[in-house]
């Protein structure tokens, strides 16, 4: 699994601009797809939490799942983080069937897949630039790997590191402790660490349902800005249908752990809504959905 | 019913061990022979008593050190959700559960046969001793960490001793300085008083002069403990305060 090989992210996001206007969102079939579900099947106890799930991720999408709370949007992202596997069924990334990994190819697994959750994750007590440089750890070889128990690394992995900080805008922050951050600050540290991960595909669980609208935006955005600009394919469960509509290229949605809905944001009309959710959802606060819409 | 039977037990326990409060009263002049000796403390050995008092300091120090470093292994394997397999768990949790039964006393009647009378016997009962409880107190305090700043390092691709370092390390050492501390004041007691079965330090004189009823001396040699404990808490407590 050399999602290292053959492409420079920091590269990518540097030049972000010409990269955003190149990297065009693939829906294409015919690009074989990073991630395939294949009847995906996940039981708890009696209940069929994930009832039979089949569809395909292509790169350089950004897929948004929405569907009530327990529809099954967070055990779906827990089975292709492989936090949790499935009852039957597969899930592949790329040839990879994940239920076949464990020690060194889980870890190296986890190393091509970047994860942001709701409530960040990152170590509170750690320095800003520590938790970036957390996303290098799986990269590190030789004594590098050693120095890095002792929170010593070398000046390439800072400047990475740095580098990575500047993208998210958080240049300022990098000494401070990361529980001084708000929220909003901690999920774009969060997301600097990907970017220092260099994964392949982003995973998000909830990447925005603990910050306010500004902040999710912000996060939003610069999180859509660099899988645009690096050309990554990102899976997101979103709570709120205006950020699916905003940032998705594609849109699942759950209803009682089966896929009802699988299509672009513009076919998503309120009858699909009702379909997936019972209800048509409210919009969020700031009714004004243009206000989300992509300025890319 | 229960305040009747919490009567009957204490009642009982107290027959046991022979409880007879009006002997104090009766023995009323000894005790006063005694104190007249206590209230006028000999300073003819202070300097003798002083040097033994820094090495029960010293016995403390090396004591605790060497249980912290015997507690950090048994206290991450003992730890529910670090330890690589329930066997491991089950294994360091009882090592744990023995080197905390035993008290450091015997640990240091042990190794006086084992290693000889002196500091060195004490220190490596204190050791042994406060790396049992240390581990336990280290591995509860893992089990309470934060799952989800675990997994946010392991998700990168970490390996083991990388999710330690990151992901466990900073969450527990706030906590564990703290009980390192607290146990080394509590060591520099036991230090004070292990000497009394050969493990060195101040307390070897403390129980010479009791036994001999050189009650001046050995009003010095309390004295003198009394003024290191307090001097160790106060320092102790310093540190703690700026370290948290």
């Amino acid at each position: 699994m050399a999602c290292r090989a053959s492409r420079n992210l920091h590269g990518a996001v540097t030049g972000g601009q010409h990269a955003l206007a190149t990297v065009a969102p693939v829906m294409t079939t015919s690009v074989s797809p990073v991630i395939t579900l294949d009847r995906a099947t996940r039981m708890f106890g009696a209940t069929r939490a994930l009832d039979a799930v089949s569809a395909t991720v292509h790169p350089g999408q950004f897929v948004a799942i929405i569907g009530r709370s327990g529809a099954g949007k967070t055990t779906l992202l827990r089975c292709l983080s492989r936090a949790t596997s499935l009852s039957a069924g597969a899930i592949r990334f790329g040839d990879t069937d994940v239920a076949g990994l464990g020690g060194r190819t889980l870890r190296e697994h986890r190393a091509c897949v970047g994860m942001i959750y709701q409530q960040f994750n990152l170590v509170r007590r750690l320095r800003v630039i520590d938790n970036v440089l957390i996303g290098r750890l799986a990269r590190l070889s030789g004594w590098a790997r050693w120095a890095a128990l002792a929170r010593r690394f070398d000046a390439i992995d800072v400047e990475a590191a740095l580098r990575c900080l500047d993208h998210v805008g958080l240049l300022e922050r990098v000494w401070q402790r990361t529980d001084t951050l708000s929220g909003g600050e901690q999920q774009r540290v969060a997301i600097a660490k990907i970017l220092a991960q260099d994964p392949r595909v982003i995973l998000g669980d909830e990447p925005v349902a603990s910050l306010d609208v500004l902040n999710g935006r912000l996060v939003m955005d610069t999180l859509c800005r660099i899988a645009r600009a690096a050309g990554l394919t990102v899976v997101a469960t979103l709570h709120h249908v205006d950020y699916a509509r905003a940032y998705a290229d594609r849109i699942f949605g759950l209803r009682a752990g089966r896929i009802v809905f699988n299509g672009a944001p513009s076919e998503l009309d309120d009858a699909r809504l009702f379909e997936i959710f019972g209800e048509v959802p409210q919009s969020l606060p700031v009714a004004d959905v243009d206000v989300l819409a992509r300025t890319a | 019913m229960a305040t009747l039977g919490l009567a009957l037990v204490f009642g009982a326990a107290a027959r046991v061990i022979e409880l007879r409060p009006l002997e104090l009263l009766h023995d009323a002049g000894n005790i006063g022979v005694f104190l007249r000796g206590y209230l006028h403390p000999s300073f003819a050995h202070l300097s003798e008593y002083a040097w033994q008092c820094v090495i029960t300091v010293c016995i403390a120090l090396w004591g605790t050190l060497l249980g912290a470093g015997i507690a950090v292994p048994l206290g991450l394997l003992g730890a529910r959700n670090l330890a690589p397999h329930p066997v491991v768990y089950f294994a360091a949790r009882r090592l744990m559960d023995l080197l905390r039964a035993v008290n450091e006393f015997v640990f240091a009647l042990m190794f006086v046969t084992a290693v000889g009378l002196g500091p060195f016997a004490g220190m490596l009962a204190l050791g042994i001793h406060t790396g049992g409880v240390l581990g336990k107190l280290l591995s509860e305090t893992i089990e309470s960490i934060d799952p989800g700043q675990v997994e946010g390092v392991a998700a990168v691709g970490a390996g083991r001793l990388h999710v330690i370092s990151f992901g466990v390390v900073p969450q527990v050492m706030p906590n564990f300085l703290s009980y390192i501390l607290l146990r080394f004041e509590s060591d520099i007691r036991s230090a004070s008083v292990i000497g009394m079965v050969g493990g060195g330090g101040i307390g070897f004189y403390l129980w010479d002069t009791i036994r001999a009823f050189n009650d001046r001396e050995a009003a010095t040699v309390i004295l003198l403990i009394v003024l290191m404990v307090m001097a160790v808490d106060v320092v102790s407590s310093r540190i703690r305060r700026l370290a948290i």
